[in-house]
């Protein structure tokens, strides 16, 4: 029985591998073979499709436009968070429960619900199309993640570091820059992480803000599939590849994602 | 929590989260709010409706059937991903290499964006060419995720349960690594079996963690919009039309805003309604 428990995680990850291999598999096909018939690993092995993607700037832009905004998205996220996680952690002022609340009640909104309005707010303020239009949307869900996730590892630093700080006679910008925020490095990045993972994954809002000059990968993926017939192979080179930049980023993370996903609070 | 100090100039360190949130999140549901009292002919000309929309709404077979489909979807994924989550979870490797592998493969499907979710299992699920639709109508399974509702509802199912039921895992995980080795020692001593461990020492000290990944998987699944949309369009006919694809139908499909906006403002209530029942019940033994 207990030799035989490890069996459930192996299981259960060769469950989540499958689809994957299938879309590697299909990304190395050419089209007839996939429409052809059904085959388990590519016949006529190719990289034709991976190689349209890479050369094709219609292409290959739509992954520069998406990592633009993310990147964006995430510095602004985690700068405007610090200091508020910050005020949550250590004080208490007038409606701060509130506030928090208010905060969080943020990421129960359905996008769906948002996508309109948002298309005619950032139209009417004349950013419609641009990278800063979808970072700045993407702090409606990321931003109260970010501080959510801070807060939680802020309250474990002991509150004696900063009074020791003062003390000493830090004024606090120096104490926050010097002492507070190497303390909390990893919260750091781990908030870093999962809002590039929110605003890499969203696309209904990415899609609703852009038109040309600011198109996320996904945008051009359903494009294409449309207007050129049913292009499978392309499409799963397409999908295969808009992998990579998570499995990188997970990577640097691998230590701290359980810790992550639970916001600091275990 | 107790040991914070009152200071209102606390107030200056939250105010670029409040401009920022703000104004993506009052604006637009000030928009919202405005069409769900107006009527509108076109020529940007609006007329007051007063709650004629929300009284519509709330009485339509359409809306009804919609909600009907998204509690049981919920449902039914909670059901399947909390307890499958927890126990891919006691079963891991605690530390060690392995457990960094389980992590960063667990970890994959939350990375794919959520299109691209919905485009891996359309072509995984394809009945003549992909592999899950041909390994089925071989072993003799009449299997066709476009024709049959059933077929297009286990599909939706099983992609969620691909997508989302890691995050359960990973965050159970994380609050059994906080356990101690010597409650494990203290527990063998005793002889305890292995379902007094769980119930008395691991599910306690999951608590916590597992309220918010039910929080956030009840949350999520009832917004769900772009996997079902990639993978079955919300059909066959109405089969798997959740309330966000029938909102955007309405709403950028035929335009209709007054109803759109009515509906988005009940589906925002329920959610929060919901969650608000949902951390009010999973964290009642916790205030004494």
């Amino acid at each position: 029985m207990r030799r035989a428990t490890w069996l459930v995680p192996a299981l259960y990850i060769v469950f989540l591998m499958l689809p994957i291999y299938w879309l590697l598999c299909m990304s190395f096909k050419t089209t007839n073979e996939i429409l052809g018939q059904f085959t388990p690993w590519p016949q006529n092995f190719t990289l034709e499709n991976y190689r349209k993607i890479l050369t094709d700037s219609t292409w290959y832009m739509g992954y520069v436009n998406s990592l633009i905004y993310v990147v964006i998205n995430t510095v602004m996220s985690v700068a405007v968070a610090l200091p508020a996680a910050y005020a949550f952690s250590r004080y208490r002022f007038l409606g701060d429960k509130h506030l928090f609340f208010w905060l969080l009640s943020n990421r129960m909104a359905p996008a769906a619900v948002f996508a309109l309005p948002f298309f005619q707010l950032y139209s009417a303020i004349g950013l419609f199309d641009t990278h800063i239009a979808v970072a700045l949307a993407h702090c409606l869900f990321n931003v109260p993640l970010a501080v959510w996730i801070l807060e939680g590892f802020m309250s474990g630093v002991p509150k004696e570091l900063d009074e020791l700080a003062f003390i000493d006679g830090y004024p606090f910008w120096k104490f926050f820059a010097k002492i507070f925020l190497p303390a909390i490095a990893a919260g750091i990045g781990v908030a870093a992480f999962f809002c590039f993972m929110f605003s890499w994954v969203e696309l209904l809002l990415a899609k609703t803000l852009t038109s040309v000059a600011a198109k996320p990968i996904a945008a051009t993926m359903t494009r294409t599939a449309s207007a050129s017939g049913y292009e499978l192979g392309l499409l799963a080179a397409a999908g295969a590849l808009t992998i990579v930049p998570g499995a990188i980023v997970i990577y640097f993370v691998r230590n701290y994602i359980a810790k992550g996903f639970s916001l600091g609070r275990v | 929590m107790s040991t914070r100090t009152v200071n209102q100039k606390a107030w200056w360190l939250v105010v670029p989260v409040l401009v920022l949130v703000g104004f993506n999140a009052i604006i637009p549901l000030m928009t919202v709010v405005n069409y769900s009292v107006q009527e509108t002919f076109g020529n940007n000309r609006f007329f007051f409706e007063g709650v004629k929309w929300f009284e519509m709404v709330i009485h339509s077979a359409r809306f009804h059937d919609a909600l009907k489909r998204q509690l049981l979807f919920t449902a039914i994924v909670l059901a399947i991903e909390v307890p499958l989550g927890v126990a891919v979870a006691l079963a891991m490797p605690r530390r060690g290499a392995w457990a960094s592998v389980c992590l960063v493969l667990m970890s994959m499907p939350l990375l794919i964006p959520w299109n691209v979710v919905g485009a891996i299992w359309n072509i995984f699920a394809l009945p003549d060419i992909g592999m899950l639709g041909w390994t089925l109508n071989k072993a003799g399974v009449d299997y066709n995720f476009t024709r049959q509702p059933v077929a297009a509802w286990a599909t939706l199912v099983a992609m969620d349960v691909w997508h989302w039921t890691s995050l359960v895992a990973l965050l159970a995980y994380a609050g059994l690594s906080a356990i101690p080795d010597a409650y494990y020692q203290a527990a063998k001593i005793d002889g305890a079996s292995a379902w007094a461990v769980f119930r008395h020492v691991q599910l306690p000290k999951m608590k916590h963690v597992l309220t918010i990944a039910v929080l956030l998987r009840f949350m999520d699944s009832f917004m769900i919009y772009t996997e079902p949309f990639v993978l079955t369009g919300g059909g066959p006919g109405n089969a798997t039309t959740l309330l966000s694809i029938d909102l955007v139908k309405i709403a950028l499909g035929q335009f209709d805003l007054g109803p759109a906006g009515a509906m988005s403002l009940i589906y925002f209530l329920i959610i929060l309604l919901l969650s608000w029942m949902f951390y009010r019940v999973m964290t009642l033994g916790e205030a004494e």
